[in-house]
C-alpha cells in the first residue's frame, strides 16, 4: 500500500536533483560578494526549510493521530521527524563549512539564526530518547504525538522571534519582496528547493514502505503462531 | 556585537576558486555522504524484513506439511 507510486516518485527525485546540481554549477551566475562559496547556499538553505517544515508536518500527523487514534499516524509522524532529523544534521555541517568559508569560523554562538536552528535540532533528537524509554506501545505513541505538536508549535515560532532578533552575520533569506536574488539564482534556488521537497517525500515513503512490510511480517507471525527471531525493533512504531 | 565584528571578516572579498572550491565539494560530499549512510542502513532493514518473511513462509510451509500428515494418518 505504502509502496504504491514509489518508484516513480523516486525517479522524479533522481531526475529533480540531477537537473538543480546541473543549475547550481552550470547555470546560476557566480555571487558578487562571495564567489563559488555561495554555491553552498542552493544546499544548505533547501535542506534546513524542508527539515523545519518537516518537523511541522510531523506535528500535524501527530494532530490526526490524537483525534483519530488510529496507530498509521504515530507512525507518518515519527517517519517525518526521523528524516528532518537526518536533514537537521545536514544542515548543521553545510551551514559549518559553508560559515568557515564566508566568516572563518565554524560557528558563531552570537549568532540567532544558528542558535535557534539548533536549539530546534537538539530539541528533536530528544524525541527518540523520550519515545523509546516508554514501553507500553499506546502510552509510547499518545505521548510521542504530544511531544511532536508541541515541539512541531515551537517551530514557526521559533522562527519568527529569529526574524525579528537582530542578525549580527547571517543573512536573512528572503528579506525583501523579491527574495533578494535575481531571477537565475531564484530559480536554481526554487528547483533545489523542490528537489529537496521531493527527497524528503520519497524517503519518508521508503521508510514508511519498509515499516509496513516490516508490520506485516510480525502480523503473520503472530497468526501462524511462528517463533519470533532476534534483531525485530520493538521501539520504532508499526505500520500495518 | 562590537567583539564578533573584530573576529569577523564582514565584508571580505571572495575566497579564489581553488580555496572556495573544497569547501563546496566538501558540502555537497557530506550530503551525499549522509544520504548513502541512510540508503545503506535502510537496505539492511529490507533484507532483514526479507529474511524474516522467508523464515514464516518455510515455517508455515512445514505445518502445512505437519497438518496434512495428520489428516492421512
Amino acid at each position: 500500500m505504502y509502496g504504491k507510486g514509489l518508484r516513480p516518485l523516486s525517479i522524479a527525485t533522481v531526475a529533480m536533483l540531477a537537473l538543480s546540481l546541473s543549475l547550481v554549477f552550470f547555470y546560476a551566475p557566480l555571487d558578487a560578494d562571495q564567489g563559488f562559496v555561495q554555491k553552498i547556499f542552493y544546499l544548505h538553505v533547501p535542506l534546513a526549510i524542508v527539515a523545519l517544515i518537516g518537523f511541522v508536518i510531523g506535528g500535524i500527523f501527530a494532530i490526526a493521530h490524537l483525534r483519530t487514534d488510529n496507530r498509521k499516524w504515530d507512525a507518518y509522524s515519527y517517519v517525518a521527524i526521523h528524516i528532518s532529523v537526518i536533514f537537521g544534521v545536514a544542515v548543521l555541517i553545510t551551514g559549518g563549512i559553508w560559515a568557515k568559508a564566508s566568516w572563518g569560523h565554524w560557528w558563531v554562538w552570537d549568532e540567532p539564526t544558528l542558535v535557534s536552528f539548533l536549539i530546534v535540532f537538539l530539541l528533536y533528537a530528544t524525541y527518540y530518547p523520550f519515545r523509546y524509554a516508554i514501553e507500553d506501545r499506546d502510552r509510547q505513541a499518545r505521548y510521542a504525538s504530544v511531544f511532536a505538536i508541541t515541539a512541531g508549535a515551537f517551530v514557526p515560532l521559533n522562527f519568527m522571534a529569529v526574524r525579528m532578533a537582530e542578525s549580527l552575520v547571517h543573512p536573512r533569506t528572503f528579506a525583501t519582496a523579491n527574495g533578494g536574488l535575481p531571477g537565475e539564482m531564484m530559480f536554481t534556488f526554487l528547483c533545489s528547493l523542490a528537489a529537496m521537497a521531493l527527497l524528503w517525500t520519497t524517503l519518508v515513503k521508503f521508510e514508511l514502505t519498509a515499516k509496513s512490510a516490516s508490520g506485516q511480517v510480525k502480523r503473520l507471525r503472530r497468526a501462524l503462531d511462528a517463533p519470533v527471531s532476534g534483531g525485530s525493533s520493538r521501539i520504532a512504531p508499526e505500520v500495518s | 556585537m562590537l567583539e564578533l565584528a573584530a573576529i569577523l571578516p564582514l565584508g571580505a572579498p571572495a575566497l579564489p576558486l581553488d580555496e572556495a572550491g573544497k569547501y563546496v565539494a566538501g558540502a555537497y560530499i557530506v550530503f551525499v555522504v549522509l544520504l548513502v549512510v541512510y540508503v545503506a542502513i535502510m537496505a539492511a532493514k529490507v533484507q532483514r524484513i526479507e529474511r524474516e518473511l522467508r523464515e514464516v513462509a518455510s515455517f508455515a510451509e512445514q505445518r502445512k506439511g505437519a497438518d496434512r500428515e495428520e489428516v492421512n494418518a
